[in-house]
């Protein structure tokens, strides 16, 4: 930061306008400053020459998840996203995300995550815990921290094949809420056996390992390899492995109960 | 058109922490309870929380306890506090932290596997419970799982513009769908007002978008007072470079976690300003040096100081601060394991806001209650860090149960059609009207003047101007358009009320920070340099009693010997260091 960064010069963005029944990409021009990110640019669009241009936002700080587009095609938070990364040559595209009906320009309907994490059980303490302070390892901290980082853009969610392309909303939870699953399933206290919810109703499944979605994370989750393998693991031990399956008749898993309802 | 009509026993208007907290509790309570919240749930403000909760659990240090925290809390707030919110929130907190890793909530740990606590500026023990840098993604997560789990209706991008009373109570809201459009009323028996700061007053902020003192607007329309508005807190490390981010939160994790501050000459300047503390000094002291070491010439090149955490194990780093890692590597081009950041003052927190019952959240309107950052009094003249955390959930759960508890008491309620229709004419004129400002530039106009005029050094001069520039604005308030007639998800339409509250609490901080007299904590008068006796007692409180009320109430103190020696023997230790 001691060097200051080149000015961008003059870019065009084509910003994608309409509602659910049509729209297009509509060209803007604007001068840039240096280290300009693409959501500074669409509000200084939006200030000065589109002012009922509709786009998400709230921190400006990748924290929130809540300004997340198609920029050049590729799902990627807008305040995250510097102009001076990407192609010079070219005009920069940026359309909502495709996988959510359109509400309005750049906002897209994501009420549908909001409804499958409802279905979700909440951590539930193991009725076996001693009286006191919880006592968690980091160890199991760190694992778990990895998913509770996830800031809810839904851009895996926007770019999972099971959704996008075959639009099996009612089938499959999404790698979303796999890793919302999976930081409830690996924690140390939580009581619920989770793998009935997990291999039916989530879908787990139908998830290929496609590793769309660990790419898009702008989290750097590793969502398919530390989150959705491991849970298919667990649900082809628990429900396939013959050996495993005889010792569960007697014995279920320690402090583990099934819920009562999943819905 | 039959208008969209809800009914509720309590109604939470806000889903940052104190929001989630209240309608929690009031749920809990038996209450028919509803949120309503201006972006989706699990954005808001909160979520950009980075360093800690500050609860004396003693889990790292064993000699913390509730008496310290208060001590810290008023040492902190110069002793401007509500004694009562002070206390109030040293002895829950830890139960509420506890409870909000019983709910689910990951912390880092200790060796011993409790939850870990981290040194912060003010605090004399470490105090903050903590994961990595991204503690208030944490606890709004946690409490978002725990809301929709709870009996509570959540109404997302809902836009309240408008308190509807019957009499002196108030009964209900007003406000519209953001994504149609569509008019929604509200009638409810509690209205819980937990709607945050107005950062957004100022160009250089940490704040998120929505912060646009939604709730202290409201409230002063309503009738209830405010309390401590000129007192803002200027967080000392915001990010100063690109322009584009510039006043992005950089979290004082850094300096709890061994960061230095040094000025372009390499000095590490706060051994002048605060030889004891160093760069763990209080917020305002922070800010200010670090304000004028840029102002006397000895600033980095980009106009800030140096934060510097490369003399630290850069595996360390990465693992206690990732989200500043990556934000600096990001945005900033700058790998902050082996160079420094440069880092200036940004606009950070309120500590002002609508006075309330400190037990019970209650304003002094009735059916109204508020919490967390739209509250006033528990930080005084200037928070600590990892206090508002705290805060959150422990007054946000005490407006919970006050409210559920005020409205068992009630029968059915109704709204009254001629205040439906008030509020109605107010959106439809932004949208529809003759006017011509542009809501747009007006708050371009609004942050150049609170920036230049209302800023983190003040005088005479520079306010009477700045208020005379905000009455102009003022005058033309009720001309202000959308560009654009849309309905549907209009930026320019929400912008429209947004500004007006905007210029409400800006009005109020302006005002207040002209007849204190005098600089304490987050108020600091270039012409009033030391803390004045006579001021040291008395709180300023707005109202719109029979137009802009502004009057002085005396300081609560209270009579109980407990905390009295409390404050007297912190009041001693600091005087003899």
């Amino acid at each position: 930061m001691s060097e200051t960064m080149a000015a961008g010069g003059t870019r065009t963005l084509q910003i994608w306008r309409g509602d659910l029944t049509s729209g297009e990409l509509v060209d803007f021009t604007l001068e840039t400053e240096p280290g300009m990110v693409v959501l500074d640019a669409v509000l200084e669009i939006q200030r000065s020459q589109a002012p009922d241009l509709a786009v998400r936002w709230n921190c400006k700080a990748a924290k929130c998840g809540s300004c997340s587009a198609e920029v050049n095609g590729k799902p990627r938070l807008m305040c995250k996203t510097r102009l001076d990364h990407l192609p010079a040559d070219e005009p920069i595209t940026v359309e909502p995300m495709r996988a959510f009906p359109i509400i309005q320009d750049l906002v897209t309907d994501v009420s549908w995550n909001y409804e499958v994490n409802k279905k979700i059980v909440p951590f539930t303490p193991r009725d076996d815990l001693p009286e006191g302070d919880y006592l968690i390892d980091q160890a199991d901290t760190d694992r778990m921290s990895e998913f509770r980082k996830c800031i809810e853009c839904f851009m895996c969610q926007d770019v999972c094949h099971i959704l996008r392309d075959h639009r099996m909303h009612n089938k499959y939870y999404g790698p979303r809420f796999m890793v919302r699953l999976a930081s409830l399933d690996m924690h140390p206290l939580d009581g619920v056996d989770r793998i009935g919810q997990i291999a039916d109703d989530a879908g787990i499944g139908l998830c290929n390992i496609t590793k769309c979605c660990t790419e898009v994370c702008p989290e750097g989750i590793h969502i398919t390899d530390n989150a959705i393998i491991p849970l298919k693991e667990r649900v082809v031990d628990e429900r396939h492995d013959p050996i495993l399956k005889i010792f569960k008749r007697n014995k279920e898993r320690p402090g583990k109960k099934k819920p009562e309802a999943t819905g | 058109m039959v208008m969209e009509h809800h009914e509720y026993d309590v109604l939470v208007l806000g889903s940052g922490g104190s929001g989630l907290r209240a309608a929690v509790a009031a749920a809990e309570a038996g209450a028919k309870t509803g949120l309503v919240c201006k972006s989706l749930l699990g954005k808001a403000h909160t979520v950009m929380a980075e360093g800690g909760l500050a609860a004396s659990l003693g889990n790292v240090d064993p000699r913390d306890n509730w008496e310290t925290h208060f001590q810290d809390t008023m040492f902190g707030g110069k002793y401007l506090n509500n004694w009562r919110m002070a206390e109030l929130h040293a002895k829950e907190a830890p139960d509420r932290a506890r409870e909000l890793e019983h709910w689910g909530a990951v912390f880092d740990r200790t060796p011993e596997r409790k939850m870990s606590q981290r040194a912060f500026g003010g605090h004399t023990y470490k105090r903050l419970v903590h994961i990595g840098d991204r503690t208030g993604l944490e606890m709004i997560r946690t409490l978002q799982d725990k809301t929709v789990h709870s009996d509570v209706d959540v109404f997302m991008e809902t836009t309240i513009t408008k308190l509807i009373k019957d009499g002196d109570r108030v009964v209900g809201c007003f406000g519209y769908r953001r994504a149609s459009g569509e008019q929604i009323t509200f009638s409810a028996k509690a209205v819980v007002l937990a709607t945050g700061g107005s950062g957004r007053i100022y160009k250089i902020t940490s704040n998120s978008q929505d912060c646009t003192g939604d709730g202290y607007a409201l409230a002063y329309e309503a009738g209830a007072a405010l309390v401590d508005m000129e007192f803002i807190q200027f967080h000392p490390t915001g990010m100063v470079y690109p322009p584009g981010v510039a006043g992005l939160l950089v979290t004082e994790a850094v300096r709890g976690e061994g960061g230095i501050l040094r000025n372009a000459l390499g000095e590490r300047f706060m051994e002048k300003y605060d030889p004891k503390r160093m760069e763990l000094s209080t917020r305002d002291v922070v800010a200010r040096s670090i304000y004028t070491e840029v102002k006397e010439g000895r600033g980095t090149p980009h106009g800030g100081a140096y934060l510097d955490v490369s003399h630290l194990d850069s595996d360390y780093v990465r693992r206690k601060l990732p989200s500043m890692y990556d934000q600096f590597l990001e945005l900033a081009g700058v790998d902050i394991t082996k160079e420094p950041m440069q880092v200036g003052p940004t606009c950070h927190y309120f500590m002002g806001g609508v006075k309330v019952d400190p037990d019970t959240g209650a304003t002094r309107v009735p059916g109204l209650y508020a919490t967390g950052e739209a509250s006033g009094g528990m930080n005084g003249a200037n928070r600590l860090g990892g206090n508002s955390l705290g805060d959150l959930l422990v007054f946000g759960r005490r407006a919970g149960i006050g409210a559920a508890a005020d409205a068992a008491k009630l029968a059915p309620i109704s709204l009254p059609p001629d205040g439906v229709a008030e509020a109605q004419g107010e959106v439809d004129r932004y949208l529809n009207g003759s006017g011509t400002e542009n809501p747009f530039q007006m708050h371009k106009d609004l942050q150049k003047i609170m920036g230049d005029g209302v800023g983190i050094f003040r005088d005479k001069e520079g306010l009477t101007k700045a208020i005379s520039q905000l009455e102009s604005l003022e005058a033309r308030i009720d001309n202000l358009k959308s560009p654009s007639n849309r309905v549907e998800y209009n930026p320019g339409w929400q912008l429209c009320r947004e500004m007006k509250n905007m210029l409400t609490v800006s009005l109020m901080i302006a005002r207040g920070a002209l007849l204190r007299e005098e600089s304490r904590g987050g108020h600091s008068r270039l012409d009033f340099t030391a803390y004045s006796d006579y001021w040291a007692e008395n709180n300023i409180v707005v109202s719109s009693a029979g137009g802009f009320n502004m009057e002085l109430t005396p300081t609560p103190v209270f009579t109980r010997d407990e905390l009295t020696e409390l404050v007297d023997a912190r009041k001693e230790s600091e005087k003899a260091s």
